[in-house]
C-alpha cells in the first residue's frame, strides 16, 4: 500500500490545472478528495507521474441555491452538501444520498465532482445525478462546455469527460414544491458500497403522478436512468399495478455483476425491493 | 495519623483491589496518541523490508531476477531462499511442529506466500524496488478444497515426499498431515446404533482472520560490537520468540533480546513467528544495521495467520425424552500450505475436544484430520483457547439440530443435559476434568432476564403476522450455553515445541512502599497494567495506584508463554497472587518483629498487619516495607521481592448464557440484532469495567465472524477478501447494543477464584448469533446452514426456502 512516486502540482485557477494537464497528457490526473484516486494509487492500479491538486482553486468551490437551479462547485464535500441548509431545503434528494455515503471522515474530504467524474459505477451521486436531470461543466483548453448526467458515461471508469477536461460546476433543476423522492440504499456495513441503490423523483397533479425520474446506482458499469421505469408511473395513480410495472421495468435494463455481494440473482431481486421502497417513500412524500 | 481514622472499608477503597471498576492506567497513553508501537520505533541508519509475493496460489518459481531492482538508488539487498539457504534459514520451524518456508523454495503454496524480501534505506524506495523482482512462474493445479486434497494426486508438500510419519502420527495421503482422537470410537458408534433419536449435520465453521488494528511487524538491530540482537516486534509471545530466534539462529539466547511494545490487538495473530521476522533478523546481521518490516493490511490478511475452517460432521444421540446419550465427531481441518497452528504441541487440533460443551454427555468420540491445501498458514485462536470457538459453535448447533429432530424447546433441551453442579469436579467423556461450574443457576437467570416465554409468544406473533401478509420480517431467538477451556496450560500436559506453559510475576516492594512488578506475559489491549495491579494491591495492600507493571522486555521480565488462550489471569494471575503472597509471608514476619509479639499473633488486615485481638496495634505495608530495607531485624535478610513461577494444576472452564433476538428482513437478507443478552462466569471478578469492556469487544467480533467476516478464495486460490471493503469488521453503526451480566463460580484451584474471560464473547458469541438466523427460518424447515450469514447467504436461505414467492 505504497503509491509509486509523483510529482505534486497544486495550481490556484483552472486555466493553469488544465495547462498542466495539456503538457502531461495521461501521466497526468486531477486530485479532489482523493478519497477513490489515492487508495488506487496505493494499490499502484493508478500510476500517475503528475498529480494536480484542485484543493486550491475557489473558482470550483461554493453552493448557489437560485429559484430554478442549484449550481454546486466540483470541489465541494459531501459533508457540505449535508450541511448546507438551503440545498436541503431546494433538492433534500441530495442531502438524503449523501448522507448515505460513506462515513463523516470520507464526506469531509470526498468532493462531489469527484464522485461523478470517477466513473466508478459504485459511486451514489452519478445515479443521484441523473435522477436530478443535473448539467455537467467541463473546462478544456477550448472553453466550457456542459453535458448531462444522463449522457456522460460510458462505461466503468469511461465518461464523456476529455482526459484533459476539468468537472468544474454541476447544475442541478430545482425540482418543483411538493415532488416526492427517496434515496434508498443496501449496502453491508457503514463504509460500503451498495448492494442496490435508486434515487426517486415523484411529482403528482392531484391523484395523478405527472412526472417521474428514477436511476439505479452499482447494478450495471453505468449507473442506470431507467426511463421506462418513470414512464410506468407517470399517468397513474401510483396504485400497485403501477408500481410494480416501474420495478420490474427497472429490473428489464439493470446488469448486475456478481461479487462479494452476491450473484446476479439476488442483485436483480435486492434492487427491486430497493427500489420499490425507494417508490415507496417518494409516493409518501409527494403531493 | 489520618491512617487511623480511616474506616476498613475506606482502606480497601484506597487500594483501587480485586473488584473495583478502575480506570485503565493505559487509556492515558493511548488517549493522547502516546503509545509506542512497532512502527513508532525509529533508529539511525534503520532500513526497510518488503516483500514480494506470489500472485499465484500453487506455481512453480522458475527464476527469479533482481537485477532491476538492485539497480534503483537506495536498495541494499533483495534476498531470495538462495540467499537464507546457507544460513540454514530459507525454512524455519512452526510452531505445530511441521516446516514453512521463510522464501519460496523453488515453488509457493498459497496467493501472497513470500517470494523475495527487499531492503532499502527508505520505505518508498523498498516498495517501488519489490515491484521490479522479476520472477518467473510456472502455474500448478490449484487445491481449494480439503476434501478434494485428500484425494487429488497433485502433490502440494513435494519436501515431504515419503514421509508417512508426521509430528503427530501417520499420514494417510500426501497432502494429509494428522489424525487426532479422543474418546471411544467404538463405544459412541454403538450408542449412535441403538438410539432413539440420532441428529446428523455438517457444521462448517468458515476460515475468517484475526484481522488486529494493528498489522504484525518487527525491528531487528544486530549490534555487531557487542554482538547482542535487539527485536522490537508485535509478538504476543516474546519469551518463546527468543528460544526460537536462539534455536533457529544459533545466537546464544543471552545475547537476544526480544521486546513487544505497546501493541495494538493480538487476537492470536501475533503468536507465531513469521517470514518478516526471520528476514529482518538476517537482513539486519548481514547489513549490521536496523530493519525494520512492518506488512500492509492486504498482507495482514492474505498471509498471516488466518483462524478456523473447520469442517465438522456431527451426530448426537438421544433418548426420546431429550437426553443425550453420544456425540461423534469428524472434523477435516484445512491448514493451507503449511501447519502454522499455535496449538500446545499435544493438540494438534487444540483442545477440540471441549466440544461435549456444557452437557453431560457419558460417550463421546472426535477425529481430527489436518489437510494441506493452496491457502495461507495459521489456525490460530482468534480470540478464544485453541479450538474452543469451533468446538463451541459445533456443540451449539448440534443442540439445536437436535431439538428439532426432538421437537423440543431448545432452552428445555439445554436444561436437561446441563453438568449439574453437584457433578463438578466433573470428567468429560472427550478427557477433560471440569473445574467448577453451576449452569443451571447461570441459565435461569438468563432466561428470566430476558423473558424467554415472552418472547417466544412474541415470536409465535410475528410468525403469524409473517404467514398473513403483514410482514416480511422474521424473528429469531439464538440461544447458547457454552464452556470455555482456557489457561493453558498444567505443564505436565501442556507445552509450545518443548517450552512448558507456566507464567511467572516478579514483584518487588521499594522502601517507601510502592512497587514494581513484572509478568512474563504481554498485554495487546486487555488493560494488565490495570488488573494485575488490582490483584497484587488485595494481596499485599499497597494500593494499585502505587504500582508499576511492566511487561514484554525479555531482558528484563521473567520467562513466561504470554498473552493468548485467555491465559493471562488464569496462569500469571496466579503467578502474581503467588508472588504477593510470599511478600506478604516476609511482611508477616517483620510486622511481628516490628511488634514484637510472634509471627502467629499478627494478621493480615486491608493494608497491615495486625495484633490479633489489639487491632489498635499494627504496622501499615508501608511500614513494613520501609523497615525491610533499612532496619536490621534478625534471621531475615533486607530487601522485600518475590518471584513465583505457578504452573497451573487444571485448566480453569469459564462459561456463560447469551440470548440474541434478531429480525430477518427475508427479502434483503437484512438481519437487525435488537436484544443481545450476555451472562458471563469467569469466576472471581477482578475488574468489573476490564470484564465488560473485554466483552463488548468479544462479541462484536463475533458479531462480525457471524454475520459477514470470511476469508474467501475462489477456485484459482485467489483471496476474494483481502480489504476492508470486503472483510466486515463492525463499525459503531453496525454494533448493536449489549446487556452484560453475570453469576460468580470462582474456579477451585486458582488462588484468586479467577478463570479468564477476554475469549468467551467470542466463543459464546458465534454460536448466538448463528442460533438467532437459523431460529428465524426453523418454522419453515431448515435445520443447518453456513455462516457467515451475510445479506446473500441470509437471502439465499429465503429464496430456498421458498420464502420469495
Ligand atoms: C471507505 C470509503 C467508503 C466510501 N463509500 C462510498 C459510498 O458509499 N458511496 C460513494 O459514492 N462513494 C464512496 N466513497 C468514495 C468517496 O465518496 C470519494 O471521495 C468520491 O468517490 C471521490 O471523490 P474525491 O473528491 O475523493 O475524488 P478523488 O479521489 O480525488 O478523484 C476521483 C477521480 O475523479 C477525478 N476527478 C476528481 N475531481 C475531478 C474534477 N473536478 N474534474 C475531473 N476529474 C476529477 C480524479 O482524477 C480521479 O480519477 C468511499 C470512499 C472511501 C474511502
Amino acid at each position: 500500500m505504497i503509491p509509486a512516486g509523483f510529482e505534486y502540482h497544486r495550481p490556484a485557477d483552472v486555466a493553469s490545472a488544465i495547462s498542466i494537464l495539456k503538457q502531461h497528457g495521461d501521466e497526468a490526473r486531477v486530485v479532489a478528495g482523493g478519497h477513490s484516486l489515492i487508495p488506487m494509487m496505493k494499490l499502484r492500479m493508478a500510476d500517475l507521474a503528475h498529480l494536480v491538486d484542485l484543493q486550491d482553486i475557489g473558482e470550483m468551490k461554493g453552493i448557489q441555491v437560485g429559484a430554478d437551479t442549484a449550481v454546486l462547485g466540483a470541489m465541494v464535500t459531501q459533508h457540505e452538501m449535508i450541511t448546507h441548509e438551503g440545498l436541503a431545503a431546494a433538492i433534500p434528494l441530495i442531502r438524503e444520498a449523501a448522507l448515505q455515503i460513506a462515513d463523516p471522515q470520507v464526506r469531509y474530504v470526498g468532493t462531489v465532482g469527484g464522485n461523478v467524474a470517477n466513473g466508478d459505477p459504485g459511486n451514489d451521486m452519478p445515479g443521484l445525478m441523473q435522477c436530478l436531470d443535473a448539467q455537467f461543466e467541463l473546462a478544456g483548453a477550448d472553453g466550457s462546455r456542459t453535458v448531462a448526467a444522463r449522457d456522460f458515461y460510458e462505461a466503468a471508469y469511461f465518461t464523456a469527460r476529455d482526459d484533459e477536461e476539468i468537472l468544474t460546476r454541476i447544475h442541478i433543476p430545482v425540482p418543483s414544491a411538493g415532488t416526492g423522492y427517496a434515496y434508498e440504499k443496501q449496502k453491508r456495513k457503514i463504509g460500503d458500497y451498495a448492494t442496490a441503490a435508486s434515487a426517486v423523483l415523484i411529482t403528482m397533479d392531484g391523484g395523478t403522478c405527472a412526472s417521474a425520474s428514477i436511476a439505479m446506482t452499482n447494478l450495471a458499469d453505468t449507473p442506470i436512468w431507467a426511463e421506462a421505469a418513470a414512464a410506468a408511473l407517470v399517468g397513474t395513480s401510483l396504485d400497485e399495478a403501477a408500481r410494480a410495472a416501474a420495478v420490474a421495468a427497472a429490473i428489464d435494463v439493470i446488469d448486475p455483476v456478481s461479487d462479494n455481494r452476491g450473484p446476479v440473482d439476488f442483485k436483480k431481486h435486492v434492487a427491486g425491493v430497493i427500489l420499490r421502497r425507494a417508490i415507496d417513500r417518494a409516493a409518501s412524500r409527494a403531493s | 495519623m489520618k491512617d487511623e481514622v480511616q474506616t476498613p472499608a475506606e482502606r480497601t477503597a484506597n487500594l483501587k483491589g480485586m473488584g473495583t471498576s478502575r480506570k485503565r492506567v493505559e487509556d492515558v497513553r493511548f488517549t493522547q496518541g502516546r503509545g509506542n508501537y512497532v512502527d513508532d520505533i525509529k533508529m539511525d541508519g534503520m532500513l526497510y523490508g518488503d516483500f514480494v509475493r506470489s500472485p499465484y496460489a500453487h506455481a512453480r518459481v522458475v527464476s527469479v531476477n533482481k537485477e532491476a531492482a538492485l539497480a534503483i538508488p537506495g536498495v541494499v539487498a533483495v534476498l531470495t531462499a538462495e540467499d537464507l539457504e546457507p544460513l540454514g534459514l530459507h525454512w524455519m520451524p512452526t510452531l505445530a511442529g511441521d516446516k514453512q518456508m521463510v522464501l519460496a523454495d523453488g515453488k509457493v503454496l498459497f496467493q501472497g506466500q513470500e517470494v523475495a524480501y527487499v531492503v532499502a534505506d527508505d520505505r518508498y524506495v523498498a516498495a517501488d524496488a519489490a515491484e521490479l523482482v522479476e520472477v518467473e512462474y510456472e502455474e500448478l493445479p490449484v487445491v481449494v478444497d480439503p476434501f478434494e486434497a485428500l484425494k487429488t494426486d497433485v502433490v502440494l508438500r513435494e519436501d515431504l515426499a515419503g514421509q508417512t510419519e508426521g509430528a503427530h502420527g501417520p499420514r494417510k495421503h500426501h497432502n494429509h498431515i494428522f489424525t487426532w482422537e479422543a474418546g471411544e470410537k467404538d463405544a459412541t458408534e454403538a450408542v449412535i446404533a441403538g438410539a432413539d433419536v440420532v441428529a446428523e449435520e455438517m457444521v462448517y465453521y468458515h476460515r475468517t482472520h484475526p484481522c488486529p488494528l494493528e498489522t504484525c511487524g518487527c525491528v531487528a538491530s544486530m549490534d555487531k560490537v557487542t554482538g547482542k540482537l535487539t527485536l522490537y516486534g508485535t509478538f504476543q509471545a516474546p519469551h518463546a520468540i527468543r528460544t526460537v530466534v536462539s534455536l533457529i539462529s544459533g545466537i546464544a539466547e543471552h545475547n537476544i533480546r526480544v521486546i513487544s511494545p505497546d501493541i495494538g490487538g493480538g487476537f492470536g495473530n501475533k503468536v507465531g513467528a513469521y517470514p518478516g521476522y526471520v528476514c529482518s533478523v538476517v537482513a539486519s546481521i548481514v547489513t549490521g544495521k536496523p530493519v525494520k518490516w512492518i506488512e500492509d493490511r492486504m498482507e495482514n490478511l492474505m498471509s498471516t495467520a488466518f483462524a478456523r475452517d473447520y469442517w465438522m460432521q456431527g451426530k448426537i444421540a438421544a433418548t426420546s425424552e431429550g437426553k443425550i446419550t453420544g456425540l461423534w465427531c469428524h472434523t477435516t481441518a484445512d491448514h493451507g500450505g503449511f501447519d502454522a497452528c499455535a496449538d500446545p504441541t499435544k493438540f494438534p487440533a487444540g483442545f477440540m475436544n471441549i466440544c461435549t460443551g456444557s452437557y453431560d454427555i457419558p460417550t463421546a468420540y472426535l477425529a481430527v484430520d489436518g489437510v494441506y491445501t493452496n491457502k495461507a498458514p495459521g489456525g490460530v485462536a482468534y480470540r478464544c483457547s485453541f479450538r474452543v470457538t469451533e468446538a463451541a459453535y459445533f456443540i451449539e448447533r448440534m443442540i439445536e439440530v437436535l431439538a428439532i429432530k426432538l421437537n423440543m424447546d431448545a432452552a428445555e433441551l439445554r436444561r436437561i443435559n446441563f453438568i449439574r453442579k453437584d457433578q463438578f469436579p466433573y470428567q468429560s467423556a472427550l478427557g477433560w476434568e471440569y473445574d467448577s461450574g453451576d449452569y443451571h443457576t447461570a441459565w435461569d437467570k438468563a432466561m428470566n432476564a430476558v423473558g424467554y416465554d415472552d418472547l417466544r409468544a412474541e415470536q409465535a406473533q410475528q410468525l403469524e403476522d409473517f404467514n398473513a401478509g403483514k410482514t416480511r420480517k422474521l424473528m429469531g431467538i439464538g440461544l447458547t450455553h457454552f464452556t470455555e477451556i482456557v489457561g493453558a496450560g498444567p505443564v505436565k500436559n501442556c507445552d509450545i515445541l518443548g517450552l512448558g506453559m507456566f507464567d511467572s510475576c516478579e514483584i518487588r516492594i521499594h522502601p517507601t512502599g510502592s512497587a514494581l512488578a513484572r509478568l512474563g506475559t504481554i498485554s495487546q489491549g486487555q488493560g494488565h497494567a490495570t488488573t494485575f495491579a488490582q490483584i497484587i494491591a488485595s494481596e499485599i495492600g499497597i494500593p494499585a495506584d502505587d504500582i508499576t507493571l511492566e511487561e514484554g522486555d525479555t531482558d528484563t521480565a521473567p520467562y513466561g508463554l504470554g498473552t493468548y488462550g485467555s491465559r493471562s489471569t488464569p496462569v500469571a494471575g496466579a503467578a502474581t497472587a503467588m508472588a504477593g503472597r510470599k511478600i506478604r509471608a516476609k511482611a508477616q514476619m517483620i510486622a511481628a518483629y516490628l511488634l514484637e509479639v510472634h509471627d502467629d499473633d499478627v494478621e493480615f488486615d486491608i493494608d497491615r498487619f495486625v495484633v490479633k485481638g489489639a487491632p489498635e496495634r499494627f504496622k501499615t505495608m508501608k511500614e513494613i516495607a520501609f523497615a525491610a530495607y533499612n532496619q536490621a531485624i534478625p534471621g531475615i535478610e533486607p530487601g522485600l521481592e518475590a518471584v513465583s513461577y505457578y504452573d497451573p494444576p487444571n485448566m480453569t472452564y469459564p462459561f456463560g448464557a447469551y440470548v440474541c433476538v434478531l429480525d430477518i428482513d427475508v427479502d434483503t437478507g437484512e438481519a437487525e440484532v435488537r436484544q443481545f443478552y450476555a451472562l458471563d462466569d469467569c469466576g472471581t471478578r477482578i475488574n468489573p469495567m476490564i470484564i465488560e469492556g473485554q466483552v463488548h469487544g468479544g462479541l462484536t467480533e463475533a458479531l462480525a465472524i457471524a454475520m459477514g467476516q470470511e476469508i474467501a478464495y475462489d477456485e484459482m486460490g485467489n483471496v476474494k477478501t483481502g480489504t476492508l471493503m470486503d472483510f466486515f469488521w463492525p463499525t459503531a453503526w453496525e454494533t448493536p447494543n449489549y446487556q452484560t451480566d453475570h453469576t460468580t463460580t470462582p474456579s477451585p484451584h486458582h488462588p484468586i477464584g479467577a478463570k479468564g474471560v477476554g475469549e468467551s464473547p467470542n466463543v459464546g458469541g458465534v454460536p448466538c448469533f448463528s442460533n438467532a438466523v437459523h431460529d428465524a427460518f426453523k418454522s419453515f424447515g431448515l435445520t443447518q446452514t453456513h455462516m457467515p450469514h451475510d445479506h446473500w447467504r441470509i437471502w439465499k436461505t429465503a429464496n430456498g426456502l421458498g420464502l420469495h414467492g
